[in-house]
């Protein structure tokens, strides 16, 4: 069989639609990530981090046309913002925090979020201006936004922040004490409580630079989260759940099969394919793709 | 007189119907190892939890150099300068030595969220102090060349010298040590022994619950005798070893 030049140039092209939109997930995914190894809780209030972001970035730079770094900034602090209001005002405020009674406060707080979200920007998407300019160029017949590049140079420079905050810095440390062993850690005089207020700081901050970084692309609207944060977990899963590496990994993978089913079979089971791959990864190595089995067993869930 | 690290005065603590501690009064003297024993379920790891703040009291109080600390939380306890091993280690496996012992540090670093986070590691002289102290303590208890493996992969008894390293670390005033014989043989319960002793010699008072009698009646200067949560006899190892008292509680009548 022979491969034509124009067999290589969409097969490209798939390939960077499909790590663009994995890097989005990986975001959602390091997001998932950073609460659970905090509290051990997933937090479904994740995607709506990711839009929030998104159309906070919208509202300041297409209305107030502030420009672009500037409004990345305080997009970011705000999205952080509720990310620390959520905690304080809710995960914390629980007497006995159990895994289970989290979770449900935390999908609450995500239709929360959405409400007031539809409220305030309303229900039609939004579009956000490209952060250069919004022409493509070719790379061996593939047409690529410089958006791309954005969003996966993007990608790459929180994935390292994110290394070395967690390796080199006396607070990253004391968070990955405490998710290793909290009584220890609470021992040595580290609180806890801070902790997990950092944690979800960090995630919501990761999840509004998701947002921003994609709305150019596939334009923002409030009910986005829920489907954000479901390939989001599904990377964080897949990749084995708290170990980021594995979720950036996953994340790409998720994408890139997505790029592949909507390219090569339809469009329309591009979603459906994601997830099937997903159950698979789930039946054959309930742990994760990077995760070990061991460490799952003492999980919760 | 000797001046007064730790007082527990009425303390009681009830899980349910069950009390665990019993109007216990004892105090603690500043720079001696005192040790606490007693049968099995005498209570004292609750002791334990009680000090360091993972249990608070029913009723009663524990006072750290005169003042109250029942309500406190345990990383503020930890603040005020009590340290403590558990009696099954531990340690953050999957950390390195080095940094189990930096994380034990942090108390003593005085950068906060901000400055430890925007600031390049590369540029902070702060971390590179921890480093140093660190490596300081990894010396003291003679583990100076495991300082990049993986605290998980450890053997028990130099876990235990990892964690009692990690409390050090800490810059404590007092130090509570539970069971730290507790699984280790005989060559590694030495090595505890003389590492208790050259603890107290640094100036650090120590409190030390454990089963192993040689050990306890070798390196103790004051032994407290508790059973079902109440004190029935306390003074030197050679007053305890013919008390009474104390014979009944661990042989029976």
């Amino acid at each position: 069989m022979e491969i034509t030049n124009q067999d290589f140039s969409n097969l490209l092209q798939y390939i960077f639609m499909g790590i663009q939109r994995g890097s989005i997930y990986a975001l959602a995914a390091m997001g998932f990530n950073i609460i659970y190894n905090s509290t051990g809780v997933i937090n479904f209030a994740q995607g709506e981090f990711v839009v929030y972001g998104g159309l906070m970035m919208v509202s300041l730079t297409m209305t107030m046309n502030l420009p672009v770094p500037v409004a990345f900034f305080f997009t970011v602090l705000f999205v952080m913002l509720i990310g620390i209001l959520m905690e304080r005002l809710t995960i914390n405020t629980v007497k006995s925090p159990t895994v289970l009674r989290l979770v449900i406060i935390t999908i609450g707080v995500s239709i929360f979020l959405e409400g007031i979200a539809m409220v305030s920007w309303g229900k039609n998407s939004h579009v956000l201006r490209h952060f250069s300019s919004s022409e493509t160029f070719e790379v061996f017949g593939a047409m690529i936004l410089p958006q791309t590049l954005w969003i996966i140079g993007i990608l790459v420079f929180i994935a390292l922040g994110f290394i070395l905050f967690f390796n080199y810095t006396m607070t990253g440390k004391c968070m990955r004490a405490c998710s290793i062993n909290r009584d220890a850690a609470r021992l040595v005089g580290i609180n806890d409580r801070k902790m997990v207020m950092i944690s979800f700081a960090l995630s919501a901050g990761i999840g509004a630079i998701a947002g921003i970084i994609i709305t150019p692309i596939i334009q923002m609207d409030y009910g986005r989260g829920t489907m954000l944060a479901i390939k989001g977990f599904g990377a964080a899963v897949v990749g084995g759940l708290g170990n980021s590496v594995g979720a950036i990994f996953a994340g790409i993978l998720i994408g890139i099969i997505e790029a592949f089913g909507a390219g090569y079979i339809s469009s329309h089971y591009m979603d459906a394919i994601a997830l099937f791959f997903m159950l698979i990864v789930l039946f054959v190595k309930p742990s994760g793709i990077f995760g070990s089995s061991e460490a799952s067993k003492l999980k919760e869930f | 007189m000797v001046e007064t690290i730790l007082e527990y005065q009425e303390l009681q603590k009830n899980f349910g119907g069950v009390v665990a501690v019993n109007k216990l009064n004892m105090t603690v003297d500043i720079g001696s190892i005192t040790s606490i024993i007693g049968p099995n379920g005498a209570g004292k790891t609750t002791i334990f939890n009680l000090t360091t703040g993972f249990l608070s009291p029913t009723a009663g109080n524990i006072k750290f150099f005169g003042n109250s600390i029942n309500q406190l939380k345990p990383h503020n306890i930890a603040s005020l300068g009590i340290a403590r091993t558990f009696q099954n280690v531990q340690v953050f496996d999957n950390m390195s030595v080095l940094e189990n012992i930096m994380v034990g540090r942090h108390l003593r670093s005085k950068s906060g969220i901000l400055s430890s986070t925007i600031i390049p590691p590369f540029l902070r002289k702060e971390e590179k102090h921890i480093k140093r102290e660190a490596e300081k303590w990894l010396e003291f208890i003679g583990m100076a060349d495991d300082s990049q493996i993986s605290a998980g992969s450890l053997p028990l008894g130099k876990q235990r010298m990892l964690e009692i390293a990690r409390a050090l670390a800490m810059e404590p005033k007092l130090i509570l040590f539970d069971e730290p014989a507790s699984g280790l043989n005989a060559r590694e319960t030495l090595a505890i022994g003389e590492l208790i002793g050259k603890i107290k010699e640094s100036g650090v008072t120590v409190v030390l619950v454990e089963h192993d009698m040689e050990l306890i009646m070798d390196i103790s200067d004051i032994v407290a005798v508790i059973n079902f949560g109440t004190r029935i006899a306390m003074g030197t190892p050679a007053e305890i070893q013919i008390n009474e008292d104390v014979i009944t509680a661990y042989l029976g009548d």
